[in-house]
């Protein structure tokens, strides 16, 4: 693992402490007196705020679970080189377009 | 010395050969202050003399007694039967863990010393000696830091006790990334980006999972945990523009 690599999943790492945090708070504040796809809607449908937390959060994951996946993969497994790098890459971005697109889901009107 | 009569003799399981070995079964007389390294050698004097193993000063100095005992990586001159065994009598030796067997509980340590080497693990004075002596207070804190380190006897007991060594075969291990620190905070050393960019590359100081077992075993109560820490606070200074 390269300095950048180590910074950027540290620096990840505290930003995921607060999204996460934040994530699990408004779960257990949302599903209080029952959870319908209506009172979710409601709620985040035009929430600027929800969707920077979510935005943030999505982009955290997308750099911090792929470095550590491929230390995961480089200790338990004997895939190195440019291939395990590129495999990794691709992995965020899907991460990426993925959670952003739930989150714009939720967010659009 | 003194055999204590009224004991039932030490079982002792020794392992024999290389990395496809067996373990042969030993009694040994149990005697007062007796330590591991004592039961070894009085298997090679009194009952096998094929039973390779290695010793030299039998006084916690030197670092080359150090075996796998009862499932621990330990140095076997300071370690006395009576702590190891408690109320029982089985003693299993093996040789130490994550290195090369040459034979019975003697290990190959060439790739552990490469890799002191690998970590710039010695003093660099630079193309231009220094023209006087360096005055370095003992209170300064790289003095310090570099004290705390210092009196590693390159045991191997980290190394075999160390995870990350076990998964990945070129990690530094905890001995060179810890000698490695002594020098990044010696100030006369004239090769410290060397230095850095020998431990920050992938199977280095990065690479540390602070499983803490290196701090837990070393026989010099040093922590080369908190060595590979201090490396990785210096790299991120390094990468983020500040000095080391």
């Amino acid at each position: 693992m390269s300095a950048k690599l180590f910074i950027a999943q540290r620096l990840s790492a505290f930003v995921l402490a607060f999204a996460v945090a934040i994530h699990l708070a408004t779960i257990l504040y949302a599903v209080r007196g029952g959870l319908t796809a209506a009172e979710v809607l409601g709620r985040t449908r035009g929430n600027g705020i929800f969707l920077a937390i979510y935005v943030v959060f999505v982009i955290a994951v997308a750099v911090h679970a792929p470095i550590g996946l491929r230390n995961v993969l480089r200790e338990w497994t004997a895939w190195r080189g440019r291939s395990l790098d590129v495999a990794l890459a691709l992995f965020a971005l899907l991460l990426l377009a993925l959670g952003l697109r739930a989150a714009f889901a939720v967010y659009a009107v | 010395m003194i055999q204590r009569q009224n004991d039932k003799p030490l079982r002792v399981e020794v392992w024999r050969g290389t990395a496809n070995g067996h373990f042969q079964r030993f009694d040994v007389p149990r005697r007062e202050n007796q330590t591991v390294l004592d039961v070894v050698t009085e298997i090679q004097r009194a009952q096998d003399a094929t039973l390779s193993y290695r010793f030299a000063c039998r006084v916690g100095m030197c670092g080359s007694c150090a075996m796998v005992v009862n499932g621990r990586p330990r140095w076997t001159c300071r370690t006395r039967v009576a702590a190891v065994v408690g109320d029982g009598d089985a003693l299993k030796l093996e040789p130490l863990r994550n290195f090369t067997v040459v034979k019975d509980l003697a290990v190959d340590m060439v790739a552990f010393f490469d890799k002191w080497r690998d970590a710039k693990g010695y003093f660099e004075s630079g193309p231009q000696p220094a023209e006087d002596f360096a005055v370095v207070p003992p209170a300064s804190p790289q003095r310090q830091a570099a004290n705390e380190g210092i009196e590693c006897i390159g045991c191997g007991v980290c190394y075999s006790a160390c995870d990350v060594v076990a998964w990945d075969k070129d990690y530094l291990g905890p001995s060179a990334l810890n000698r490695a620190w002594t020098l990044v905070n010696d100030v006369r050393d004239q090769a410290q980006a060397a230095r850095m960019q020998a431990v920050s590359q992938g199977s280095g100081c990065l690479a540390c999972h602070t499983h803490m077992s290196c701090t837990n075993f070393c026989p010099k109560h040093i922590a080369p945990t908190y060595a590979i820490a201090g490396l990785k606070r210096a790299m991120m200074r390094r990468a983020l523009g500040g000095e080391a």
